[in-house]
């Protein structure tokens, strides 16, 4: 077993706050080597300066909290750090920020649904989320419009507080979107997020996960659809600080026509102290057509042998030819039986949203770009 | 009166060192109401002939003809195949996860017979097609195979051998991995299927345990990819004595 997390040591730069703590990437970077640059739009080399807009609506039951704050509020960053240039520029860029706060011991019976819709341009912003202790709330994050854009988001979630989050990435084909989300789980607190990804040119999402103090549980699931010319980046990171804590990641992709490209990196470590960790990992992803390209690295790292469980896999698949066989054999017509396969491919992780109007609206997408794959 | 023709039927697969020959000139006519047992020992093809009258794209055919009442079965897509009435039961049925059986017999259905079974109906006749098999109706909410046992996958494909009503019945080993109770229910649900006179079906078995349920008209031997020897239903006891030795002897595998 490493003595010296990999995890953290192969990152070029230390979290900062600063984004002159990191170098300019030049793409062969660890973090950097699958994503490309130059459709980043200046984001990584501190050329996108911040001349766009994003329109928010916040929609949240009365129990919440909506601020607006400036940088020096307490609340900002006490979930985790920048931890590569493009999220550091963004810490670096940002104004304002809006702080969503749901009280201890509040149980929402409505979804928080914050819509963020791109008006063009380069655009920065950085988010918290606030769940008290106790306090269970279902987050709606939804990205649509146009944007270059890179942001922090922080969900930071009290003692025993239950906290999902569902991020719908359906940007317009021209939007670039960066975001590092940090998760800070408090004791016996449970996090689940389902992070969407269908639009955008270029979207790279990070979610990292610590745990303050024993008990808690992360959920990390994921669903994409990559079509042709896009690249959507989804990188993990579940850091077990703390005893008893336990982790499932689940994301699935189905990609399609030339040049998709979809990228996941799955880090998992569990730290000396992290004893009595249950921690699994899984993705996969299946390829409709030839020209798309699937980059699934799953990794684990254990420095203590007193855990309960551990497990990665990986597994990136040709459309699934006995499946489809298995269907047509029985009469089905090869489009009706794809369909059925891919939708029934992503089905227990749509289940996992919970929402049902954001399920419905994951299937139709789900239809629509199946159809474009057929036509 | 339904007929498969199957004449001098060559198909190879792709191996490591290239092509490899599987079958070597099949001949074989299945009418409606009979039933035929292909018997043979391992790795002599009968699986391979089952998946090639049913169309996996794993197998390429080299040579000869398959005709269902005159049209020409291997210019067939595989639904094509299905729908003209060609049914294979699968040896080793496969999960088709987030998809629920209910679902998938209902788009079966639809696609088969041409139109969506009318929903009163349809419910009825699948909960007493599955009521026949022995099987929950709990069993309806799972999906396709996804953590079924070796017996529930098999009542499976013959429930979907019931409500589908095929012309022609493949049954690919329908017998391999089934206690004796699952294997009677099993093989009353084939045998309900044959008394409506209405299907041929062709039997694919490495045992002749199955035989005492289903009585086959015609037993045929396959060794090294063709039929060796065909006969009445005694040709089966003389398998049950003699096994297939006599039929492997100096052949290749």
């Amino acid at each position: 077993m490493a003595a010296d997390s990999t995890v953290a040591t192969r990152m070029s730069a230390p979290p900062s706050f600063d984004v002159a703590d990191f170098p300019v990437p030049h793409g062969r970077e660890e973090e950097w080597r699958f994503t490309p640059l130059d459709r980043l739009r200046g984001l990584h080399d501190g050329t996108a300066t911040a001349d766009g807009s994003v329109k928010v609506v916040v929609d949240a039951p009365d129990a919440v909290t909506v601020e607006t704050v400036g940088r020096d509020d307490p609340r900002i960053g006490k979930a985790g750090k920048p931890v590569d240039r493009v999220a550091a520029q963004a810490f670096s860029a940002f104004e304002k920020a809006t702080v969503v706060s749901v009280p201890a011991e509040a149980v929402l019976t409505e979804p928080v649904r914050v819509s963020l819709h791109g008006e063009g341009g380069v655009t920065y912003g950085h988010t918290v989320f606030s769940v008290g202790a106790f306090a269970e709330a279902v987050l709606v994050l939804d990205h649509t419009g146009d944007t270059v854009r890179s942001a922090n988001v922080e969900f930071q979630v009290g003692d025993g507080a239950k906290l999902t989050v569902v991020s719908v990435q359906d940007w317009d084909g021209t939007a670039v979107h960066c975001s590092q989300h940090n998760v800070l789980i408090g004791r016996d607190a449970s996090f689940k997020s389902v992070v969407v990804t269908f639009g955008g040119d270029l979207v790279r999402i990070h979610p990292r996960v610590t745990y303050a103090a024993p008990g808690g549980e992360a959920e990390l699931y994921g669903l994409y659809f990559t079509h042709n010319g896009q690249h959507q980046e989804h990188r993990l990171f579940v850091d077990h600080t703390a005893p008893n804590c336990r982790s499932d990641v689940a994301y699935k992709g189905a990609l399609q026509g030339t040049d998709a490209h979809a990228v996941w990196i799955g880090d998992v470590l569990i730290r000396a102290a992290a004893t009595g960790t249950d921690t699994y990992e899984l993705n996969r992803n299946l390829v409709l057509t030839d020209g798309a390209r699937v980059d699934s690295v799953p990794n684990l790292e254990i420095e203590t042998g007193e855990i309960v469980g551990a497990g990665p896999a990986s597994a990136t698949g040709r459309f699934e030819d006995e499946q489809l066989f298995s269907l047509m054999a029985r009469g089905i017509p090869a489009e009706e039986a794809r369909r059925l396969v891919v939708r029934g491919f992503f089905a227990e992780l749509v289940q996992q949203i919970g929402v049902p109007d954001v399920e419905e609206r994951l299937i139709a997408k789900l239809e629509a770009e199946l159809k474009a794959s057929i036509a | 009166m339904a007929t498969l023709e199957i004449h001098d039927l060559h198909v190879s697969v792709d191996g490591e060192g290239g092509p490899k020959e599987i079958l070597r000139g099949v001949d074989l006519t299945v009418k409606q109401g009979e039933t035929h047992a292909i018997m043979g020992p391992n790795g002599s093809g009968k699986s391979t002939l089952a998946y090639s009258l049913a169309g996996h794209p794993k197998y390429t055919i080299t040579g000869g003809s398959v005709a269902l009442d005159g049209e020409d079965v291997l210019a067939m897509s595989v639904d094509e195949r299905a729908r003209a009435g060609v049914f294979l039961a699968m040896q080793y049925p496969v999960e088709i996860p987030g998809v629920s059986v209910s679902n998938f017999l209902r788009t079966s259905a639809t696609a088969v017979r041409g139109e969506a079974p009318k929903l009163r109906t349809w419910v009825k006749e699948v909960k007493e097609a599955m009521a026949r098999l022995e099987m929950n109706p709990a069993f309806a909410e799972r999906n396709v195979n996804e953590g079924f046992s070796g017996g529930e996958k098999k009542r499976h494909e013959i429930l979907q051998l019931e409500l589908l009503k095929p012309k022609i019945a493949i049954l690919d080993e329908t017998d391999s991995g089934l206690d004796i109770d699952a294997l009677r229910i099993v093989s009353e649900g084939v045998n309900r299927v044959r008394e409506s006179g209405e299907v041929g079906t062709l039997l694919i078995t490495h045992y002749t345990r199955i035989l005492r349920y289903i009585k086959p008209d015609h037993v045929h031997v396959f060794a090294a990819g063709r039929i060796v020897e065909s006969g009445g239903p005694e040709l089966a006891d003389k398998l049950e004595a003699e096994g297939y030795e006599q039929y492997t002897k100096g052949t290749v595998g």
